[in-house]
């Protein structure tokens, strides 16, 4: 797996800043300064339409801020053309959804195979690379069964080895226990421990206060503002 | 673990671009396909409809037209039929063929023979017997009378099991002669001629002189008691109804130009008194088969071809809807907006080419099998098999243009929300 050094800014949102046109126009997200560091374990929380998806897309690359700069590993993303910043995306960036978005008719080996597809990873070593990924998450052994004949939590686990055979610098979680109960989603998190004493950098969002807790820091969102509270050290970095 | 991605990211100013290897878009259009088997089938139906019209039509009408060439043969090709349309007044009762019509014909460069002939009406107790009216013997009531001038068993190519044919003589002279196919003369019990056996037709006696074997032109000869036509003239006067004909035999080639020729050489005053009629060109007589059937059933063909592209087109419009979470992750993983238009029209293409294949398969068999119930030889032109997939493909691949371009203009976020 790929991590930045620890101490070095992995995300920076400079003035950063999202309107959606409309009409009528809406300040998802307003101008705001976040640096989240190589290794650390990050925490969104806030409730329904506060901004969070605004901020973790952004993060993600999967949209564009209307206003300020947003360094990814350093490079100014606002620099890029659309087909680049897909290739950063790949390249740096691991997601997991809270509606999992496995492809239904392919099994769990097929589907974390998937993540490698437009990646400059020859074709042979994929399947060894997604085994050994599975194998990390603790479902080698379901490696041929479909999304449709697992449990929520295991579906959730194929995404995580999905999110992570792409060797990310970034692990972006959106709700990622919201559709499991509650021994599931302990489980998750500590997986999402795990990988976090291995270095990975994580941002979850979340309006669970409990695995608000799993992160070092949180950062609150309400209404489109980003609000930082104390950090904490719940969970120690490798 | 390796090092740091940041001192990679922050030193490598220039990101690369994501890539989608053509294998991989391959591989990726196959499973897109296979994954949903009956939808994939139902899809491509349209386009196997399309293009195995295509081909059926095409082979159909190619088989046709071979059959017409085979059929239409040298005879046809070397035979020119005139008929009498003079006027049927009381003051011009007789027959438009002057009487030495054979001989005006034979004159011409091409012609090899000519002869006129007329089929006679019988009153209703004429009949044609083996004897005399009122003696207990054979009757062949099927048998039809002909007059004809001497020159129609050349003109027919005829061949006698015994005895032969009437000529000039008999018909200067009105001889009561006549000549009869083999059919006939086993009806009438005539097995040999050495006996000079008669038929009579109504009160009169005709020797037979003849017993038909064979003729490569009017067959109905074979059935009939033939006489010469001065005795039917004289006998039964000029035809009723239908006007007398002449068969005319050319060299090949030559029915063309004696055609044009005929009618002013038999009466250079009244040239209007008939009609002649030359054997069809077989170029036109071809054209018009493939003008009237391969124009009506292709453009059927298109219209299948088109319906298939708008299912294709449709069900991958709906498919993109439906698979509008799969883009939104494609494109989380790194896809750009060309590899979702790559990999839908990858699929639809796909189906376009397999629905063209199996078409082209479909309407081979067709084809192949309707030769076969007809006892035809199967006649489909290669570069018609060669094309069929590829028009399947094609029109798949225009099918999926409009569905593939709207995948890839769905933003990511928008997608991964659904």
């Amino acid at each position: 797996m790929t991590t930045s050094a620890a101490g070095t800014p992995v995300i920076e949102f400079r003035d950063v800043e999202l309107t959606y046109p409309g009409p009528p126009a809406v300040r998802a997200l307003r101008p705001c300064d976040l640096r989240i560091d190589s290794g650390e374990f990050i925490t969104v929380v806030g409730p329904s339409g506060s901004g969070k998806s605004t901020l973790l897309n952004i993060a993600g690359l999967l949209d564009t801020p209307t206003r300020g700069r947003y360094l990814l590993n350093g490079i100014d993303t606002g620099a890029l053309s659309g087909s680049r910043l897909a290739a950063l995306r790949g390249e740096h960036i691991g997601f997991v959804f809270q509606a999992f978005h496995l492809l239904p008719h392919r099994s769990a080996l097929e589907n974390v195979e998937l993540a490698m597809l437009y990646q400059p990873v020859p074709r042979g070593q994929r399947r060894p690379r997604a085994t050994a990924v599975l194998d990390r998450v603790g479902l080698g052994h379901r490696a041929t069964a479909l999304p449709t004949q697992m449990s929520g939590g295991e579906r959730q686990r194929v995404a995580v080895a999905r999110a992570l055979v792409g060797e990310p610098s970034l692990l972006l979680c959106d709700e990622p226990t919201g559709n499991l109960d509650s021994d599931t989603a302990a489980s998750l998190l500590a997986l999402l421990d795990t990988l976090h004493r291995d270095g990975m950098t994580i941002v979850v969002i979340t309006h669970d206060a409990q695995v608000a807790e799993h992160g070092q820091r949180t950062v609150t969102i309400r209404d489109g503002v980003l609000s930082e509270a104390a950090p904490r050290r719940r969970t120690e970095a490798a | 673990m390796t090092k740091s991605r940041l001192a990679v990211g922050r030193s490598r100013l220039a990101v690369g671009r994501s890539r989608l290897a053509v294998r991989d878009l391959v591989s990726e259009a196959v499973a897109g396909i296979l994954q949903r088997p009956a939808r994939s089938v139902l899809t491509a139906l349209g386009t196997v409809l399309g293009v195995g019209a295509f081909i059926s039509v095409l082979g159909l009408t190619g088989t046709a037209a071979s059959q017409i060439d085979a059929r239409f043969n040298l005879l046809t090709a070397t035979e020119v039929d005139v008929t009498d349309v003079g006027p049927r007044t009381a003051a011009a009762p007789g027959v438009a063929f002057p009487a030495d019509a054979d001989a005006r014909i034979t004159r011409l460069n091409g012609a090899l023979a000519a002869g006129v002939y007329w089929d006679v009406r019988l009153g209703p107790e004429e009949a044609v017997r083996a004897a005399p009216a009122g003696a207990a013997d054979r009757v062949d009531s099927g048998a039809q009378v002909v007059a004809a001038s001497p020159g129609i068993w050349s003109a027919t190519d005829a061949r006698f099991v015994q005895g032969r044919a009437f000529d000039s003589f008999h018909e200067d002279r009105r001889q009561a002669v006549a000549v009869i196919g083999e059919g006939t003369a086993r009806r009438l019990g005539i097995t040999t001629l050495r006996t000079h056996p008669a038929v009579f037709i109504g009160g009169t006696a005709f020797t037979v002189i003849g017993i038909l074997e064979d003729v490569e032109r009017k067959p109905e000869l074979l059935l009939s008691v033939t006489v010469p036509r001065s005795v039917a003239e004289r006998t039964w006067g000029a035809p009723a109804d239908e006007g007398a004909r002449m068969l005319v035999a050319t060299r090949l080639g030559a029915a063309g130009q004696l055609a044009r020729e005929a009618a002013v050489a038999l009466r250079p005053e009244h040239p209007e008194y008939f009609k002649v009629t030359p054997p069809p060109d077989p170029r036109s007589l071809r054209g018009a088969v493939g003008d009237d059937l391969n124009q009506l059933f292709l453009l059927l063909a298109g219209v299948c071809l088109v319906v298939g592209a708008v299912g294709i087109a449709n069900t991958t419009l709906v498919a993109v809807m439906e698979r509008t979470g799969e883009i939104g992750l494609r494109r989380a993983l790194g896809a750009r907006g060309i590899h979702i238009t790559l990999q839908f029209l990858a699929e639809s293409a796909a189906l376009g080419l397999v629905g063209g294949l199996v078409g082209t398969s479909i309407g081979t068999v067709a084809v192949v099998s309707v030769s076969a119930v007809r006892r035809w030889t199967p006649v489909i032109d290669p570069t018609h098999l060669a094309l069929a997939p590829a028009l399947g493909l094609a029109a798949g691949l225009l099918a999926g243009l409009y569905p593939a371009w709207r995948a890839s203009r769905i933003p990511p976020v928008e997608a991964l929300r659904r």
